[in-house]
């Protein structure tokens, strides 16, 4: 391998490259392949639960952005979906507009929503921007339930199957594709702003804001703008998600959601693009893994299937606890640790 | 006027269980500085470990709340010792996230021993009403007031005067100072886990009387941040101001307003008061240096 005896770098744009060794090209290939192969061999339980994470792995993206990159907590995230998914679903419906149109009315509505509810994070931090988030959860979901006239309040919206050249997309394998390509263009597009100035501002600010502030950062932009790519991610999970499940009811958006969102965050790598998708295929795999086994039991154990969720709900919280006490950086850090060991082989380090 | 005084009444029986239930996270976080989502949980755990007393193993109630408060005690400094003290110095999101899922995890284990179905809680506190201005009120709103006032009033005195307060008060303040001043901090971070289950057993117990034990309890964790964002994160006496206060906004809104809006009312106090007075009406601002 060449890697072994360190990089050379002979000019800026090698420094910045995005991948740098064959051995990063060789894993994207094997990547793309098993991409490509996995929706003709999961079984249809398994190709759902790929489409759920391949969504997921957006909206975590966008959190990513936010949390793990620009140092801001939120837990207002299933606020943002909300935002996202009602917006594109009311375009499409109401409006009769193309479901593209859809989706991108509702990233930028999304991302606009977001950055009102970032302004507290101007004068808050930590612990307290944690609440304020959480608060602005509870109004925007209080809104969608109340605003019947618009959102439908309590009763769920249905959304028609988008037509992709004069064909509904419908089934799994379908949405398989489009699901993967927004993914990809997420992670590509996530990946590259941590490449440019406005990404080095966000890193700059989660480290030490005062003294990013003190070198020149324009805090008050930044932080604005961290909320507004975040969330904006967020909407285009949202909008997905409206169009993939084809109903949009508030019960899809609740605390458990952006808890969940930042769940996916902790236990794939805070600050890692990779890491949130890791993450956001870990915490939906999980759940319905402990499903499929409980199913499998049924017959030996008949207990299980009604202490089930809360099985599934155990493991969601001793998964989060045991990855912030032994493995803080996730996921992220125990591929890199295989990768270190493969590549130092046969020597420790 | 009688409704006047009812709505009142109502409301400061709400704002002083809210009270009780923001204490024991108001005593986490001045000693620790950590936000305790669980805190909620830990209510609904202390509620069914006084059913299972009474109902499973017919104690007398007292008896049944003193061992159900020891049993809070040791899940309270396990807690600590296991899950909050290999984080000591990670970020904010961490120790968030980290009791999240701690609070996830206990209503998971509520769920596996106690069952999804609410139950019937042994009440023991007379149910009936008495009248008062005109207005009638029932009598276990009034104890809740009166025990929320009494626990509170000695909470507050604990920190103030007592010996083990003042420490605390010492380590929220600066724990290198106070590990200085020969002060075990982490006696203090297990002392303050365990006063936090106590309040919550004692709390859980009081609230379970009047609406019933179920996971639903635990619902209380959340409703918690109003109270203690306006009191101020690390003030006693802000979480009994802040409790009345958010317990009358609720119920007045409900009365006057309706439309399902009481439920949000708290939130937007929540954002106005942190916009405007991030460390609340009580709480000491900390200044930040590089």
């Amino acid at each position: 391998m060449g890697t072994a005896t360190g990089l050379y770098h002979r000019s800026y744009a090698e420094v910045l490259a995005l991948r740098q060794t064959r051995a990063e090209y060789a894993r994207l290939a094997l990547l793309g392949i098993a991409l490509a192969v996995a929706p003709f061999v999961l079984p249809p339980v398994w190709l759902r639960v790929a489409c759920q994470a391949g969504i997921a792995a957006i909206g975590a993206i966008g959190l990513n952005i936010l949390t793990g990159y620009t140092g801001q907590i939120s837990l207002g995230q299933g606020g943002f979906l909300a935002v996202g998914a009602y917006t594109s679903a009311i375009v499409v419906t109401r409006m009769d507009l193309p479901t593209p149109v859809g989706i991108v009315a509702g990233i930028a509505l999304a991302a606009l929503v977001g950055a009102f509810f970032g302004l507290p994070a101007l004068r808050l931090k930590g612990l307290y921007l944690a609440i304020a988030t959480l608060a602005s959860q509870e109004i925007v979901l209080w809104v969608v339930r109340n605003w019947s006239a618009v959102t439908g309040g309590a009763s769920s919206l249905l959304v028609p199957a988008p037509r992709v050249l004069g064909f509904p997309l419908r089934s799994d394998f379908a949405w398989y594709w489009v699901i993967v390509a927004c993914g990809a263009a997420a992670a590509l597009a996530a990946t590259n702003l941590f490449r440019t100035g406005i990404g080095r501002a966000f890193v700059a600010i989660r480290d030490q804001d005062i003294a990013a502030q003190a070198i020149g950062v324009d805090i008050v932009r930044y932080k604005v703008l961290a909320f507004a790519v975040s969330s904006g991610f967020v909407g285009l999970a949202g909008a997905l998600t409206a169009h993939y499940t084809r109903t949009v009811q508030w019960e899809q958006f609740t605390l458990d959601v952006s808890v969940l969102y930042v769940a996916m965050i902790i236990v794939g790598g805070l600050g890692s693009v990779a890491g949130s998708i890791y993450g956001a295929v870990f915490m939906l795999v999980l759940p319905a893994g402990i499903q499929q086994l409980g199913t499998a039991l049924r017959d030996d154990f008949p207990i299980i299937t009604e202490k089930l969720p809360a099985l599934q709900h155990a493991a969601f919280g001793l998964v989060i606890m045991l990855f912030l006490i032994f493995e803080p950086r996730g996921l992220a850090r125990c591929w890199q640790r295989v990768k270190d060991y493969a590549r130092l082989w046969p020597f420790r380090y | 006027m009688a409704e006047l005084i009812q709505l009142s009444i109502n409301g400061l029986a709400n704002g002083s269980i809210l009270a009780l239930a923001a204490l024991g996270f108001v005593i986490i976080y001045k000693a620790t500085g950590v936000i305790n989502f669980a805190q909620g949980q830990f209510l609904a755990i202390g509620a069914y470990l006084v059913y299972t007393g009474v109902q499973v193993f017919h104690l007398p109630w007292p008896l049944a709340i003193l061992l159900a408060m020891a049993a809070g005690v040791v899940i309270g400094v396990s807690v600590e010792r296991f899950v909050l003290r290999p984080l000591v110095g990670e970020q904010a999101v961490a120790v968030i996230m980290v009791t999240i899922g701690l609070a996830a995890f206990l209503q998971a284990v509520v769920q596996l021993i106690w069952g999804t179905t609410p139950l019937e809680f042994p009440r023991f506190i007379p149910a009936g009403t008495i009248t008062l201005a005109g207005a009638t009120v029932p009598v276990d709103r009034l104890v809740a007031i009166a025990v929320a006032a009494v626990l509170l009033t000695a909470f507050s005195w604990f920190f103030r005067r007592s010996r083990s307060g003042i420490a605390m008060r010492a380590v929220a303040d600066d724990q290198q100072a106070a590990l200085v001043m020969g002060i075990s901090v982490r006696r203090v971070f297990a002392l303050s886990w365990a006063l936090a289950a106590v309040s919550a057993v004692a709390g859980g117990a009081l609230v379970a009387n009047i609406l019933g034990v179920s996971g639903d309890l635990a619902a209380f964790g959340l409703v918690v941040f109003p109270v203690v964002i306006l009191g101020g994160l690390d003030s006693i006496s802000g979480t009994i101001v802040g409790g009345a206060v958010i317990g009358l906004l609720m119920t007045f809104t409900a009365r006057y307003v309706g439309g399902g809006l009481q439920t949000v009312v708290p939130f937007v106090v929540v954002v106005l008061v942190l916009l405007t007075k991030p460390y609340g009406l009580f709480g000491q601002a900390r200044i930040e240096r590089v």
